[in-house]
């Protein structure tokens, strides 16, 4: 697996996922945004997602709302990212 | 830090209408910059230009990718709400009160739309006073005039909690500013089509690269793709549609040589990817001697037609000036049959079947 960005850590809550492939942007951004609406703090979201849009929507979508993008990884033809919820 | 009014210490909120384009991001800019807590949201009505057509389309990947409203957003430290309303808006779309503007897109019931769902609190994360948005009067022949201002006002329950910076010079005092929680005085009384005040604004707001987008924010004002809808309504006898039919009408030549189908044509390898993840539930065509297309059929064909969107497949393959092209068409059941077809000559492609021209 090709590592784009790394600053990985051990989540200390819950561990989430959610499938987003097949689907186009703004979409994979929508569903990660009302996901973790239902998560708490601490919590760490899992993200597998095709439209490689994704790559600029999800980490901008976490700078604006002040989330942790934990990592983001390139795996054939897939986008993986792992977010930390914060408050 | 000294306290300047009774407000001050309690933060008002608004819930700014974000598009991705300019007017909308300087009118969240002014209002932010007078101490009011805002929060954008932006709307996803599944015919927005924003996103998709950038991960299909290998001409347009060239431009940038990045989703506008939440580029905007991050310019003005603000938090976005992107809301999915694809569901919602149907009934915008299919049964608009105040009608279409040149196209099919419904503005003046969409804008009525947009603001009350922005009022409803649970697309935010809390409560807010009063709503903003980038309107300019005259800006736009259908929605945005000196009459419709108070019209969308009053039709989305927002009333005089609805707040344009850009030109409410030009409209009566809202409640924000009779209340002193936005000063009038540096509000703006913009109008027209004339764009160069909001550019000299942006400017002096230290904005240099932003969206202008041309016409309008979704393809409903784009003649070609409202061509499209409509000849879907008219093939269907009704109004009506889904996610997957407006997706499907953002990709490939669609060419309806018969009222009962018509083809979708991958226009390049983007297209074809993109039209390969609806291929199980279509009777669709690969050629197979050369290079070609993926065609969807969309409609009911009959056997004999499918000899004629064979044709047109193989026109549309590297095989175009072969004396044969070798077709396969395999239907949702899961057969598959083989066509050796003559390319159908340009002449013959006649130009009424090509929809939205
Ligand atoms: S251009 Fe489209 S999104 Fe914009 S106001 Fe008109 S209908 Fe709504």
């Amino acid at each position: 697996m090709a590592s784009v960005v790394t600053n990985q850590e051990h989540p200390p809550g819950g561990t989430a996922r959610l499938d987003a492939r097949g689907l186009l942007c703004p979409l994979p951004v929508i569903r990660t945004q009302d996901k973790i609406r239902t998560l708490n703090v601490g919590d760490v979201l899992e993200v597998v997602a095709t439209d490689p849009g994704v790559l600029h929507d999800i980490p901008a979508w976490c700078r604006v709302h002040g989330h942790r993008l934990l990592t983001t990884e390139r795996h054939t033809g897939s986008f993986y990212f792992k977010i930390k919820v914060t408050p | 830090m000294e306290i300047q009014d009774k407000n001050a210490d309690v933060p008002k909120r608004a819930a700014a209408l974000i598009s991705g384009g300019l007017d909308s991001m300087l009118a969240a800019k002014i209002i932010l910059d007078q101490g009011v807590d805002v929060e954008g949201v932006n709307f996803f009505t599944g015919f927005c230009v924003e996103g998709h057509t950038h991960a299909i389309r290998k001409k347009d990947r060239s431009r940038e990718k990045r989703n506008n409203a939440l580029w905007v957003a991050e310019q003005l430290g603000i938090k976005l709400h992107i809301v999915d309303v694809i569901d919602e808006y149907k009934d915008i779309v299919l049964n608009p009160k105040h009608g279409y503007g040149a196209n099919l897109n419904p503005c003046l019931d969409c804008k009525i739309f947009m603001v009350n769902k922005a009022l409803t609190q649970d697309v935010l994360d809390r409560g807010f006073d009063f709503v903003i948005t980038g309107e300019v009067i005259g800006q736009r022949p259908k929605s945005q005039r000196a009459d419709t201002m108070p019209v969308i006002a009053r039709e989305s329950g927002a009333g005089d909690r609805l707040l344009r910076p850009l030109c409410a010079l030009n409209l009566p005092p809202t409640l924000p500013e009779r209340e002193g929680w936005v000063d009038r005085g540096k509000l703006y009384g913009f109008h027209g089509r004339d764009r160069k005040p909001q550019m000299a604004l942006a400017k002096s707001l230290g904005f240099t690269d932003y969206a202008q987008p041309a016409g309008g924010c979704c393809f409903l004002t784009d003649p070609r793709y409202a061509g499209k809808l409509a000849d879907l309504w008219d093939a269907r006898g009704e109004r009506d549609y889904d996610f997957d039919d407006i997706m499907l009408l953002k990709v490939g030549r669609h060419i309806r040589p018969a009222p009962h189908y018509k083809l979708i044509v991958g226009r390049e390898e983007g297209e074809n990817n993109f039209l390969s993840g609806y291929r199980r539930r279509f009777v669709h065509l690969n050629t197979v001697s050369h290079t070609g297309p993926l065609t969807l059929i969309d409609g009911k064909p009959k056997q004999g037609d499918l000899l004629l969107a064979a044709r047109i497949a193989a026109r549309y393959s590297q095989g175009r000036g072969a004396e044969k092209v070798s077709v396969s068409v395999h239907h949702p059941s899961g057969v598959t049959e083989e066509l050796r077809v003559e390319p159908l000559p340009p002449t013959e492609l006649e130009p009424a079947w090509h929809v939205g021209g």
